[in-house]
């Protein structure tokens, strides 16, 4: 049977070239990074590498990027260290309603702390507005954190206004670049953000190693982990080496293959969408029509339940996710949709399509010989009511994010 | 030129085994755990073949194994996560435990916590009395170590569990977190036999991959995560997990329990050659921490903490270097910081004893033949530089 793999926002398989220079420091270059012989200083040495190329990926300084073990942990280091530290200016924070659970659920446990939160809505299209972030500043508020792009329907943030606005307020800015970082430029100067968090795994990276960038000067401090002076002492325990190198590589090649591959990869997207919505019934694209990830592409069906979606491609061989992978298996729809005012029901036929390096055209018409006659036979069986009007509210469900998500 | 790498209380060779594993989960298992379709699926069974391996290899059950980024991760998510409850003020920790331990007291003591930190005897050996001493109404937790990374006493677990099972007795709370990462694989150790409800371990201190680690908490253990998010580990530890790290965990975990028995002994016999062999070479070296006995409960059976009085510790670090033997100053990740090991000043050593200070670890994967060597070089080694710094 054929196989699709249609979840690169979920994770990434990692690519041969860092696959092959990860083995070198798995095996043979196994020091501590902290040792002072041979092994240490070999280890140490690859890991400042590591450490440059991942910079230059971003246009960072290399000591403005800590090391740790992925987007998640970046997220939290990132809110709680400037929470934290500038608790003496204010305690107010500002995020949105369709941040990653990493960033929300950070913020609802500051905000159990004594921090006041605001969560700021977004319109259909799942967009933050500048001017409500601009009306919800106070001379308490501390720290921004707005993602760049959304893993559940690929809508791309305004950060680069909504950073400068930040900075003209003297508020320290935060976004999460995971799923933006190698599909469109993502460049801490030209943003213009103080704090930004990637994972090695949503790039053809390895899995448990992520990096926080920090611009220098921003009042920062680790209060997650404590213990050695690993990362100078802003992250502890022993560096993940073979990880830190796999994420290096993987940033490099990233950033090299952007131009050609995205382009590529939004000419198979747009198939993609006019596609379905031409060919499936009672179908809407989620998300912003154009300001959309490159390699994103996410529906509703109505009438249908999105986990039968899924099982059945799954049966066909195409793996694809109704949102994102953390939500996957829980029974609430997704925060991100409903607070994009999307009802219930509908928000339950979500389905989520990501590509990446290895799908090609023939994926895509595959994906539509096999995607009609599932949703036909899922509608016939549906027990939801037909009748149901299809409405779009722009009002925004503005803190609907679920507590925490269950698998 | 030979190579002998006695360096292994700072990080080990990953196993053959285990690279293969975490190559091929790379490969083959690249889904994300909680992904519903097939990908997804076979990586979540991954995860769950080595949750099985490590908990069988610590003898719990797979639901109370909670794997992080590291074995400091561990330790703080024990330390900082446990949940003090109405009545807890008060922690009780010792003076020679690692700076992930200590850091995260510190930490603790910023909130409101009372910590006491016990001392050690001149071999690095806690006294139960004191713990019995230290224990207070408003006493939550307790972290003893189990080996030490840097002269290997190990604590008298056994005695430190009937201290707290007394006090647990008058119907008390408390709970107690071992750091077990250098003690696992080397020593075995079932954490519900003494009452231990948190215990630390690192991958690759056990021939497994860095990047990874796991706490053990014993059911009912009331715990908070220190990192939010998507809920993954039962929502105690946010963040995709580690798929190929894990995998290779589980493969060094399945070799320690196949190889418990062996190991201590055979780690032993290397050491008390090596220490035995050092001493007689070089007159003046001095064995630092508990004697390398095998009726010696306090021995550790693979670290060697060794002091050259007269020389600095990395000066002969160094020159050990140049002639292929690997070995550290005390341990890794202080490297860096002011010189000096906090274990050894909290044995009372003398400055001389604590700069001329060298830590030989050894693991299985070291041979006899690697120790006569390192013995030859190292009292070969220490005549010259005696000779020059004369």
């Amino acid at each position: 049977m054929r196989r699709v793999y249609f979840d690169h926002s979920a994770t990434t398989p990692v690519r041969p070239e860092v696959a092959e220079e990860m083995q070198k420091f798995l095996a043979d270059n196994f020091g501590n990074p902290t040792s002072l012989h041979y092994f240490g200083r070999q280890a140490r040495k690859a890991l400042e590498e590591a450490r440059e190329k991942v910079a230059a990926s971003i246009g960072a300084k290399p000591e403005e990027i800590i090391f740790n073990s992925g987007g998640t942990e970046s997220d939290n280091m990132a809110i709680h260290g400037v929470a934290m530290l500038n608790l003496n200016r204010g305690n107010h924070i500002i995020t949105s309603a369709i941040e990653h659970h990493a960033v929300l659920n950070t913020f609802k446990a500051l905000g159990k702390q004594g921090f006041t939160v605001t969560i700021l809505p977004v319109d259909k299209y799942g967009m933050v507005s500048i001017d409500d972030l601009s009306n919800a500043i106070t001379d308490k508020t501390t720290l921004i954190s707005i993602m760049h792009a959304s893993n559940e329907v690929g809508t791309i943030q305004p950060i680069k206004e909504m950073a400068a606005l930040a900075k003209e307020k003297g508020v320290f800015f935060h976004t999460d670049a995971v799923q933006s970082m190698g599909k469109i430029p993502v460049n801490v100067d030209d943003l213009g953000v103080d704090l930004l968090s990637i994972s090695g795994h949503k790039i053809y990276g390895p899995k448990g190693v992520g990096a926080l960038y920090v611009r220098k000067g921003t009042r920062w401090k680790q209060s997650l982990f404590h213990g050695g002076a690993q990362e100078r002492l802003r992250r502890a325990g022993t560096e993940n080496v073979p990880g830190i190198i796999g994420l290096g590589r993987a940033c490099e090649l990233a950033v090299q293959e952007l131009k050609m591959e995205s382009t590529r990869l939004a000419g198979l997207r747009d198939k993609l969408i006019k596609n379905v919505l031409d060919n499936i019934a009672y179908t809407r694209l989620t998300g912003h029509p154009t300001k959309r990830l490159p390699n994103h592409a996410s529906f509703c069906f109505e009438f249908i339940e999105g986990e039968s979606m899924l099982l059945s491609l799954d049966m066909k061989g195409i793996a694809a996710s109704s949102g994102s992978a953390c939500t996957s298996g829980s029974l609430e729809p997704s925060h991100v949709l409903l607070a994009m005012g999307i009802p219930h029901e509908l928000a339950h036929g979500s389905i989520r399509i990501t590509l990446g390096r290895d799908n090609t055209e023939e994926d895509i018409d595959y994906f539509m010989e096999v995607m009609p006659p599932i949703v036909e036979r899922l509608r016939a069986m549906s027990p939801l009511d037909q009748e149901n009007e299809f409405v779009m509210e722009s009002s925004c469900a503005a803190c609907k994010a679920s507590t925490s998500c269950h698998r | 030129m030979r190579e002998v790498y006695l360096d292994n209380s700072a990080t080990t060779r990953p196993y053959p085994e285990v690279v293969k594993a975490v190559l091929a989960a790379m490969e083959d298992y690249y889904g994300n755990p909680s992904s519903l379709h097939r990908k997804g699926v076979e990586a979540g069974r991954a995860v769950a073949r080595a949750r099985e391996a490590v908990a069988d290899s610590l003898g719990v059950e797979a639901s109370n194994i909670i794997f992080t980024g590291a074995g400091s991760e561990a330790i703080n998510l024990a330390v900082k996560g446990l949940q003090p409850g109405r009545k807890g003020k008060h922690v009780i920790t010792t003076a020679v435990e690692h700076p992930a331990v200590l850091n995260a007291c510190g930490q603790l003591r910023e909130r409101g916590m009372e910590i006491t930190v016990l001392p050690v005897n001149n071999v690095g050996m806690v006294d139960p009395e004191d713990l019995t001493r230290a224990l207070r109404e408003d006493t939550y937790l307790v972290s003893i170590m189990h080996v030490n990374n840097e002269v290997g006493a190990v604590q008298p677990l056994a005695d430190i569990s009937a201290v707290i099972k007394e006090f647990r007795g008058a119907g008390r709370k408390l709970f107690w977190h071992v750091d077990a990462v250098q003690a696992y694989g080397k020593l075995p150790l079932r954490p519900p036999e003494l009452g231990i409800d948190l215990l630390s371990v690192s991958a690759h201190k056990v021939h497994g991959p860095k990047g990874v680690g796991a706490l053990y908490a014993a059911p009912g253990t009331p715990l908070k995560p220190l990192v939010a998010g998507g809920g993954q580990e039962w929502g105690l530890r946010s963040g995709t997990e580690n798929v190929p790290g894990i995998a290779g965990f589980g493969v060094a975990a399945g070799i320690i329990a196949r190889e418990a028995r062996e190991t201590a002994p055979k780690l032993f016999n290397l050491k008390k050659k090596l220490v035995d062999g050092i001493l007689a070479a070089v007159p003046g070296a001095v064995l630092n921490g508990p004697a390398c006995r095998e009726d010696e409960p306090g021995c550790a059976p693979q670290i060697a903490n060794i002091s050259f009085p007269g020389l600095r510790g990395e000066v002969l670090l160094h020159a050990l270097e140049g002639r292929g033997v690997y070995v550290s100053t005390g341990s890794a990740c202080s490297s860096r910081k002011k010189p000096g090991s906090h274990v050894l000043r909290a044995m009372g050593l003398a400055e001389q004893l604590v700069e001329g200070a060298v830590r030989f670890s050894i693991s299985t994967l070291n041979t006899a033949a690697e120790i006569d060597y390192a013995v030859e070089v190292t009292a070969g080694v220490v005549h010259e530089l005696r000779e020059l710094y004369g």
